[in-house]
Parts: structure tokens; sequence; C-alpha cells
């Protein structure tokens, strides 16, 4: 399958990204191109330039500054995976990348692209919001933080605006967390059908879900049932019960919107047991 | 609009230097401006793995990616994994543990077990399956091509070229 033609530029650092994106309003930018070229094979997306970004050096990288984990946002699915700082400090995001399409899949894919895509079935903007990352996104007249709980507004729309570059992922180091995410796998896809995250960190449960609706979205019902609790196998069970109702869910070939309210409930306690280590 | 790009890459050791359309497909850009069709078209939606090839050491499936992404790079394909006198472990596996049976998928399925092996020399059977699930086989059942595997890991060892479970 042939695209539509475009015209192909590789920034070499942000502030040429950012000029040729304010030069060209209709062109796209090209991370790992694992969203962007399937569409763009269906001629679902036509953009007459690529501006491709992902070896812009300033946008890639894992890095500790003081509380915060700083990850670039063209760094790759494999890097995630691999990342000894992440296996140490934030487990639940090579754990989370790890169920993530296949391996060919996270090679290319990077998170700043996944992030910015904000497919409703995308693994890891739940974790983003169990973790409460905060997004920086750099435009033309400057750059700004958005709390990921504001950063998704909708299927495949964020906030972030006309000449925008999503540029870094910070995510608050919580020492001594214990955190998982579960999913179930769309059966020919690997996509999340649904997908919950739970960071436990001391007395307060943070817990967010991907897949069931729109974006994904912070699961409060169970983090009120559950923070400030002794966690059992029994507690974790009754809180795990009617998270969402069905009403506002998605409904497709893989699962109804009742079906998908049932596994909320069920992915979010085998996340909870894991992390807990019950 | 459109203006073609001027790309270099090494390609198996040989370097190459072209000018392609930016939508020319990395897949394509093999089979058809350098000839090497070993690396197979299935699905052309990134679904089968046939088209998997090495970029820069780590497994992609070509048919996702233009090949102007691969400039500067370097990519092996199945052919230049091993050569006919002198098989890699992983072809060797598919041959003796019967891995294939029309062969369609097996360029891109020994590709990405190379590349598992590369990062994990010695995978679990269930590793083995979670690191194929995106190539897919319409012949062998797959229950060969993870004895292929393990029978690669093996050898790679050191150990005696056979399957786990023989
Ligand atoms: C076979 C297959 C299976 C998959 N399975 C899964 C799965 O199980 N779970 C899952 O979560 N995902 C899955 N994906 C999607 C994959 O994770 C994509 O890689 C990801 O959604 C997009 O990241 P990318 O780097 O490839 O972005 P691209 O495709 O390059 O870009 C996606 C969009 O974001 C925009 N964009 C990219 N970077 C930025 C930036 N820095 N700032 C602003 N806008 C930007 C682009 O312009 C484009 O519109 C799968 C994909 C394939 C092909
Ligand atoms: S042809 Fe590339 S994944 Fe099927
Ligand atoms: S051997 Fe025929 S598709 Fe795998």
């Amino acid at each position: 399958m042939y695209t539509a033609p475009f015209s192909y530029k590789k920034a070499s650092n942000l502030s040429e990204a950012l000029s040729l994106l304010q030069q060209n309003p209709e062109a796209k930018l090209l991370a790992g191109g694992h969203s962007l070229i399937p569409a763009m094979k269906l001629r679902l997306a036509a953009p007459p330039l690529l501006i491709d970004i992902s070896k812009v050096a300033e946008l890639r990288g894992i890095r500790r500054e003081g509380d915060t984990l700083v990850i670039g946002a063209m760094t790759t699915y494999r890097e995630l995976e691999t990342s000894d700082l992440l296996k140490e400090l934030c487990p639940i995001i090579p754990q989370a990348v790890s169920l993530i399409g296949d391996p060919m899949v996270r090679t290319k894919g990077t998170i700043g692209g996944s992030l910015a895509h904000a497919d409703p079935a995308a693994d890891l903007p739940a974790s983003m919001l169990a973790l409460e990352a905060r997004i920086k996104i750099q435009g033309p007249s400057g750059s700004r933080v958005v709390e990921a709980e504001q950063f998704f507004t909708g299927m495949f729309s964020t906030a972030l605006g006309e000449g925008e570059i999503l540029t870094e992922v910070h995510i608050p180091v919580r020492p001594g967390a214990r955190m998982a995410y579960a999913k179930f796998p769309h059966p020919a896809s690997r996509y999340a059908v649904v997908g919950v995250a739970v960071v436990l960190d001391g007395n307060s449960v943070r817990a967010a879900v991907t897949g069931a609706g729109e974006h994904a979205m912070r699961l409060t019902k169970l983090e009120q049932a559950l923070s400030g609790q002794a966690l059992s196998a029994e507690s974790i069970t009754a809180a795990c019960q009617g998270l969402l109702p069905a009403d506002n869910l998605n409904h497709d070939l893989a699962a109804s919107k009742e079906y998908r309210a049932h596994l909320v409930d069920v992915m979010a306690k085998r996340a909870l047991l894991q992390a807990a280590g019950l | 609009m459109a203006e073609k790009v001027q790309i270099k890459v090494v390609v198996n050791g040989v370097e190459h230097h072209s000018e392609v359309e930016p939508r020319l497909l990395l897949v394509h850009y093999l089979r058809e401006t350098l000839g090497l069709t070993g690396t197979h078209v299935g699905c052309d939606t990134s679904q089968c793995g046939a088209c998997t090839v090495h970029l820069d050491g780590q497994a992609v499936k070509s048919c996702t990616l233009f090949a102007v992404q691969a400039d500067g790079s370097s990519i092996t394909t199945i052919e230049g994994l091993g050569s006919v006198d002198s098989l890699h472990p992983v072809q060797e596996g598919f041959w003796e543990m019967h891995g294939l049976q029309c062969g369609f998928c097996t360029p891109g399925m020994i590709m990405a077990a190379a590349d598992l092996l590369n990062r994990n020399p010695q995978p679990s059977e269930e590793e083995i399956r979670h690191a194929l699930e995106g190539n897919l086989c319409r012949c062998t059942g797959y229950h060969n091509i993870v004895r292929a595997v393990q029978y690669a890991a093996n050898k790679m060892a050191g150990k005696v070229g056979v399957a786990a479970d023989d």
C-alpha cells in the first residue's frame, strides 16, 4: 500500500522542528510512525509534509532530576522496557510497555507518540494518570506543563494546540511505592480492551483505566474505597465491584459496554493484587 | 511537493546511496530497489511480521517504516543473517526442527527470533511465544517454531543442538 505523496524533513533539533511546524500548519510530526503510517496507508491521513522528530537528541532519554523522572518524548518503548532506572523507580512503565503490541512495534513506538495520539485503547495513558505524571509541551511562544489528567481531552484528542510539540513526561519519584498494570488485550490487535494501572503509595491508592471510555480516566470510586484501608484479598475484592457504570463506556466487536464494565472490575482487582503482592 | 530524498544505508554490510520518494516503504526499497526479495510482504498492515528486518540491530516491521527513516542506519535482512554454507543458528534450528511448511512467514520469524536471542539468550518457552506475538504463521501451528528457537538458543550457548524436550 502506498500513502499519498508527501514531503519529508528530518528535524535535527527542537527549535528546527518548531519552526518547520509553524511554517507548515498542515504538516504532521513523525515519531515512531506506528500509529501514523498505518493511518496514512489507509489514507485516513494525508499530510503534505512529515517532520521527523524521532532523532532529535533533546527529546530522547530517561533521567532523574531530584524528585522527578524525566522521560524524553522520543524515547522508544524498547528503551523504556529495558531502563534500569525505571525498573528501580517506576516499574509500572517497563511492565506496561512489555505488553504493548509486539517487539517490533516496541522498537519504533515512542512514549510521546503514544500520548499525543491518545488512542482510547492505548496502554500508557492509564499509568500516566495513576502516576500523576505531568506532560511538558513546547510551542512557538514557550513551554507549559499539563497534568496528565488534563492532557487527555477526548478520543484521539489532547491538550496539544496547533504548532505544539510534546517534549517530556515528568513523573514524581515515589520511593517504596508499589505499582502494577493489568490488561485484557484485544485478541487480534493486542491493544487494551481494558487496562488498569494502580500505584500504592503509603496509605494512598491511585488507579486509572484505559480502553473503557473515550480516554483514560482515574478510578476515583476505587481510590476512595481503598485509600487508608489495609489491603487484603477480601478488601480488594469488595472494592472492585461496579467501578464504572456501563452507560458511557465504549462498545465494539471485541466487547459490549456491559462486558467492558465487568472487565474494569476484574482488571482493577488483578492490578491491585499484583501491586500489593497478594 | 514530494521531492526525492537522498539516503545512505548499509544493508547486509554493503553501503548504498539512493534517491527515494519519501513515501517509499523500507520493505519496497529492499525488495524492489535492492532486489533483496527474502523479506516478504504478508499483510502490509503491520500485523503479520513477514517483513521483519533488523534496523541498527533491532527488529522492525519494514512495511511500517519509510525508507527515509532508515537513512544513516545499518540494516540486516534474512539474506545477511547467515549463508548457505554457514547457516545462522536460528536458520539451522528451523531446518532441524521443521520450523516451517510453506516458508512464507519464515524470514520474518527468523529475524524476530534472532532479535529475541540477542536480548535474551536463554528464553523460556513462554518468553519465546511472547516475543513472536507479532509474527503470524498460517501453517505450522507454532510448536516447531518454538522448538527451532530453543534449538538455536542451545546451539548458541554451546550446548548440543537439540530442543529442550527432545
Ligand atoms: C501492530 C501494532 C500493534 C500495536 N499495539 C499497541 C498496543 O497494544 N498498545 C498500545 O498502546 N499501542 C499499540 N500500538 C500503537 C503504538 O503504540 C504506536 O507506536 C503509538 O500509538 C504511537 O507512537 P509513535 O511513536 O509510533 O507515534 P506516530 O505514529 O509517529 O505519531 C502518532 C501521532 O502523534 C503525533 N505526535 C507524535 N509525536 C508527537 C509529539 N512529540 N508532539 C506532538 N505530537 C506528536 C503525530 O503527528 C501523529 O499524529 C500498536 C501499533 C501497531 C502498528
Ligand atoms: S507485511 Fe509487515 S507486518 Fe505484515
Ligand atoms: S510456514 Fe507457512 S506461513 Fe508459516
